[in-house]
């Protein structure tokens, strides 16, 4: 599988461990995996205005039956910090794939203080922080975390690295 | 009930003879509220995430489709989630109400003035948002026509199947048909 592929397949690992909920605050680095998303008849796609959000609707979620996966971008990690309380002192199962900014190949220096203090706050809050580095490791990584967060009651963030996303989307959203 | 809208009666109205309704209240007042009117297992009283009531409510009304869904909650918690009600009217579950019980204040901090005491109004920004049906009511006549809004919402059948598991289904009959 060519590195690119890594949305696909972890769109295929969400699909086969039954997520059906994806909420999402759009990241360049997520585009792919928010696509396949909202093409798939089985998952609910839902965008949200804020990262914030996506933790009531997980809970909501779960309460429910439902699995859910909240897609972000690191800054946005920074929005969670109060309501990840509620996920501590709940225990409810809760799974973040979180997209990095402010690492290799950021071309925004306002992204570099809560890229470096992203994997600080989540494991302050509670949150166990799962970095993957390269394609060949993320579906293995979230197909484990799926089962710690709903099997096991967890609170996990996966962490892609800048370096798989590429320089090509950024660029490409310096030319919008 | 008096003219006067007072939020015990209210909300004792609005989840009497509650059904199978599904409830999530907002922390502070309005959990107490939904306490007062009868705890039940099928209530989430929330004592934190502020913001994050509503939400909580679209993610049990888009998992449970089939089931109604009622947020009660406050005007301070619904303003710290105010982009909540833009996610909910571009999801438009069928089967989801927010109620906000909206004194204007801040009761849990010392009664300070929310911003709908200067004039925002959240049935409109929830009808701009693409709610299907928003209002406000100020009388105790309106809660009725409320509580109907509520509760007689359509409700699609729940599919319901046994479990599949045989072996479980085997031994659940003879644990409860001992001998032989």
């Amino acid at each position: 599988m060519p590195p690119s592929n890594w949305p696909d397949e972890i769109h295929r690992v969400l699909a086969a461990q039954r997520v059906r909920i994806v909420g999402y605050v759009p990241d360049a680095g997520h585009k792919r995996l928010i696509e396949l998303c909202h093409a798939d008849a089985g998952i609910r796609a839902v965008p949200l205005t804020t990262e914030e959000e996506g933790i009531g609707l997980a809970a909501g979620a779960w309460l429910g039956g439902e699995k859910t996966a909240l897609l972000m971008q690191s800054s946005g990690v920074g929005n969670l910090i109060n309501v990840l309380g509620t996920v501590k002192t709940c225990r409810f199962p809760l799974l973040m794939i979180v997209t990095m900014r402010g690492e290799q190949g950021e071309f925004n220096p306002w992204q570099l203080p809560m890229g470096r203090a992203t994997a600080a706050v989540l494991g302050a809050m509670g949150v166990s922080v799962e970095a993957v580095s390269s394609a060949s490791e993320a579906a293995s990584t979230i197909e484990t975390a799926v089962r710690k967060a709903f099997d096991a009651q967890e609170s996990i963030a996966v962490l892609i690295s800048q370096r798989m996303i590429g320089i090509k989307s950024f660029e490409e959203q310096a030319n919008q | 009930m008096s003219a006067t809208l007072h939020r015990r009666e209210v909300v004792k109205a609005l989840l009497e003879n509650r059904g199978g309704l599904l409830v999530v209240a907002g922390l502070g007042s309005t959990a107490w509220d939904c306490t007062a009117a009868g705890d039940s297992d099928l209530t989430f009283p929330l004592w934190g995430a502020m913001g994050q009531a509503a939400m909580t409510g679209l993610g049990l009304a888009l998992a449970r489709p089939e089931r109604r869904v009622l947020v009660v909650t406050g005007d301070g918690e619904m303003l710290m989630g105010l982009g909540s009600l833009a996610t909910i009217g571009v999801q438009k579950p069928a089967n989801l109400t927010v109620v906000v019980i909206d004194n204007e204040r801040y009761g849990e901090t010392g009664m300070q003035a929310t911003h709908t005491a200067h004039g925002v109004d959240l049935a409109a920004v929830a009808k701009a948002c693409g709610f299907g049906e928003s209002r406000t009511i100020v009388n105790s006549s309106q809660v009725g026509s409320l509580r109907s809004l509520i509760h007689e919402r359509p409700e699609r059948l729940p599919l319901v199947l046994p479990p599949h598991d045989g072996v479980h289904l085997k031994d659940r009959f003879r644990r409860a048909l001992p001998g032989g």
